[in-house]
């Protein structure tokens, strides 16, 4: 034996998975979605999806160049960031927004803090609730086959009937990826066969919001309006949020039950933000607010030690 | 009926193919036989012989320097060289009594030991004391000490750790399928210790043959059983076995015992056999040489003693150049930086790896996956008392049961950002078990 051998802590192999092989899977779960999408709102749809991706991939490289550190574009997070933002976005935007929207993203909210793994609230998000609260109208302004209309969910709040089964499929206004509840779960069954998310996470969620419609239909004199539920659930992006954005590995609690209890805080605030705020949407909102709630969910969950169950943590 | 198993874990492959069907083959040493006087966890021996004395195979050279501590005894028969410091597997010295072997393997007299009905639980202890017999899956815990539990009448289960769930090792399984008959007839010899306990034997269902012919064995014994386990690692982690076939748990600062039970590895029942019923001391052992960087993957008989890289000779030698090898299996095993070092009585295998996966990983920040938190057997938050780790903060390390980690590699494994998880909490956790000693 010539060369010298290689020294090392156990163990010393390692499982196949990469940060970049998570990354990019997410990116693949949610082509049925982007499909969709394009197909619904056109090619401007597209338009914005490559040039919110470019501009993510391109902030990242440009910051880490200027900051003097290794270039980590390759990991696809901030092509990841750029898709779900841009999924996050009315077709109707003018483009250079969109290319702010990115920027702030990932400059301010991501690699202000440390990059990857550090920021604590979602990228994509927060660039969108940024654009929000500075281009109000533009970011309301949903339009399908260039003609504005109201997403469903803003129907329902102003007393109209929708229609169910075309939320269902995606052929309502909306934001380009939020509309087809069937896509989206589509990309949710490949995460989960991939075992990439829990179903924890989305399921307190979706059950918590669902418990909160119900009671809100019972105290409001609807009674159980199984449709209305439907329609809560299909519409203003839930499950987009609930399945690719609170599952988000960064900004969601590491602990098995404070994941639980990160989906419950989610379902509970997004019914607040609906019913009782002013706008028809409240997911987004809801979950950056609950990202701010990850540190303090996950103290009071450490698990116990095994063989220790009986004991306090303290 | 439900699978046994155990939370958490991982499925690694397991590598066992390459060495599973090389029967277990008698490897005669070639140079000289380095002994070392501290192969277990406790006192190093004491020489008992000197410079130019004749040794005989099976003769006592060095003598347990208290309870907690271990016989050892010469494997071939010669002349003693002298005592040495020499490189160890783990990378430390420690010293070794050297004989030059004469190649003519001179026994000496064993006085065959009266049968077993007629032993008291005190002989029987005393012969495995006397025969060295230390735990071999690796931890080298000197046996007659755990087969004396304070707690003696409370001992329910005696269990046969068959499991071998760390990837590449194939000794265990050779022992089982080619000599079942006398693990049972071992696991009998520890149950008349225990009178009222019942014997389990675990086994990995990823090895069906063994589970068959230990099942066959013990048709006619109503007090043993042999339990099929789900493959998972670590199944064959003392505490993962013992909540898999009793339900009970046992954490970092409590004993097996201290639930009713013992665990043995199968070599271990193999040599208290040896001991008791034939009088013979610990002398070799059954080491895997295996990887995918050897030419002849096989399971040796191996004297204690013996240079590690005779028997990379003997397995065909090297089909490439290997990147790394380790001493044990790749999840727990130790990386050498050479393999002329001897055989301890805790070699399990010799794993040489024509490219090191740890070395071509690229480490990246941590994007709190969970991964590690899934994987933990423990059930501890590994990342975070990773972060606590290498920010040496030892209180917070402690407050979040980082002492309840067992070392056993499934973060760093699972880690999708490639972070030497357990590295960072071994480092750790022997500062702060040190730090406690101290006080």
């Amino acid at each position: 034996m010539n060369e010298l051998l290689h020294i090392s802590s156990n163990p010393h192999i390692r499982d196949k998975a990469t940060t970049g092989k998570i990354m990019l899977d997410v990116i693949i779960a949610l082509i049925p979605a982007t499909i969709v999408g394009i197909s619904v709102f056109g090619l401007k749809a597209l338009l914005l999806i490559i040039v919110t991706m470019i501009s993510a991939v391109t902030a990242e490289a440009v910051f880490q160049k200027i900051t003097h550190q290794k270039i980590t574009i390759s990991d696809g997070s901030a092509a990841l960031t750029g898709l779900l933002l841009a999924l996050n976005l009315p077709v109707s935007l003018p483009v250079w927004m969109a290319v702010l929207g990115a920027v702030f993203a990932i400059i301010v909210v991501k690699q202000f803090f440390g990059g990857l793994g550090q920021n604590f609230m979602n990228p994509a998000l927060a660039g969108r609730c940024f654009l929000l609260i500075s281009f109000g109208t533009a970011m309301n302004n949903f339009t399908i086959d260039g003609i504005s209309s109201a997403t469903p969910l803003a129907n329902l709040k102003s007393g109209m009937a929708v229609d169910i089964s075309k939320m269902f499929i995606g052929t309502t206004a909306g934001t380009i990826g939020e509309t087809s509840a069937i896509a989206l779960l589509a990309g949710a069954l490949y995460l989960l066969v991939k075992k990439i998310i829990h179903l924890n996470i989305p399921l307190a969620y979706i059950a918590s919001f669902s418990i909160f419609v119900i009671i809100y239909c019972l105290f409001t004199g609807r009674g159980l309006d199984w449709e209305f539920l439907a329609a809560h659930l299909c519409g203003g992006g839930l499950m987009l949020g609930a399945w690719f954005m609170a599952t988000d590995y960064v900004t969601s609690p590491i602990t098995p039950r404070g994941r639980i209890v990160f989906g419950i805080c989610l379902g509970i605030m997004t019914g607040l933000f609906r019913f009782c705020g002013k706008s028809a949407e409240g997911v987004s909102y809801a979950i950056i607010f609950c990202n701010l709630l990850v540190p303090i969910i996950e103290k009071l969950t450490i698990p116990k030690a095994f063989g220790r169950e009986d004991e306090d943590n303290e | 009926m439900s699978i046994l198993t155990f939370i958490g874990g991982v499925h690694p492959n397991d590598g066992k193919d390459l060495s599973k069907d090389a029967g277990i083959t008698e490897y005669k040493p070639q140079g000289q036989i380095a002994i070392a006087v501290s192969q277990h966890i406790g006192a190093p021996a004491s020489p008992i012989v000197k410079k130019g004395d004749y040794v005989k195979v099976g003769q006592k050279i060095a003598e347990a320097s208290g309870f907690v501590s271990a016989n050892v005894h010469s494997s071939v028969s010669g002349t003693v060289k002298g005592i040495e410091p020499r490189l160890m597997a783990s990378g430390s010295k420690v010293d070794c009594i050297i004989i030059e072997n004469d190649q003519k393997y001179e026994e000496t007299e064993y006085e065959k030991p009266k049968s077993i009905d007629k032993l008291s639980a005190s002989d029987i202890r005393e012969l495995i004391k006397e025969a060295g017999v230390v735990g071999m899956g690796g931890a080298c815990f000197p046996t007659h000490v755990k087969l004396s539990p304070k707690n003696e009448d409370e001992i329910e289960y005696i269990i046969v750790n068959g499991a071998e769930c760390e990837p590449y090792l194939t000794s265990d399984y050779r022992r089982m399928i080619e000599q079942p008959e006398i693990l049972i007839e071992g696991l009998k010899v520890i149950l008349a210790l225990f009178p009222k306990a019942k014997g389990l034997i675990g086994i990995e269902d990823n090895k069906p043959e063994a589970i068959k012919k230990l099942k066959t064995a013990v048709k006619n014994e109503e007090n043993i059983e042999v339990k099929p386990l789900y493959t998972k690692y670590p199944q064959g982690a003392e505490r993962s076995l013992i909540f898999a076939l009793t339900g009970r748990k046992v954490n970092s600062s409590m004993l097996p015992a201290d639930v009713g039970c013992i665990v043995d590895n199968v070599d271990t029942v193999f040599e208290i056999y040896n001991a008791v019923i034939n009088g013979r001391p610990l002398i070799s052992r059954i080491v895997t040489v295996t990887g995918d960087a050897i030419n002849n993957p096989s399971n040796f008989e191996v004297r204690i003693g013996t240079n590690q890289k005779e028997l990379i000779e003997a397995a065909g030698g090297f089909r490439v150049n290997p990147e790394k090898i380790i001493s044990g299996g790749p999840m727990m095993g130790i990386a050498m930086s050479a393999c002329d070092v001897p055989v301890i009585k805790g070699s399990s295998a010799l794993l040489c790896m024509e490219h090191d996966e740890v070395a071509a990983a690229e480490e990246r920040n941590c994007i709190n996956c969970g991964r590690c938190v899934d994987a933990c057997p423990s059930r501890i938050l590994p990342s975070r008392l990773a972060k606590l780790a290498n920010a040496g903060n030892m209180e917070e390390f402690e407050s979040l049961n980082g002492l309840e980690c067992c070392e056993c590699g499934c973060c760093s494994y699972v880690c999708p950002a490639k972070k030497n998880l357990t590295q960072s909490i071994k480092v750790m956790r022997r500062e702060v078990l040190s730090s406690k000693r101290k006080k």
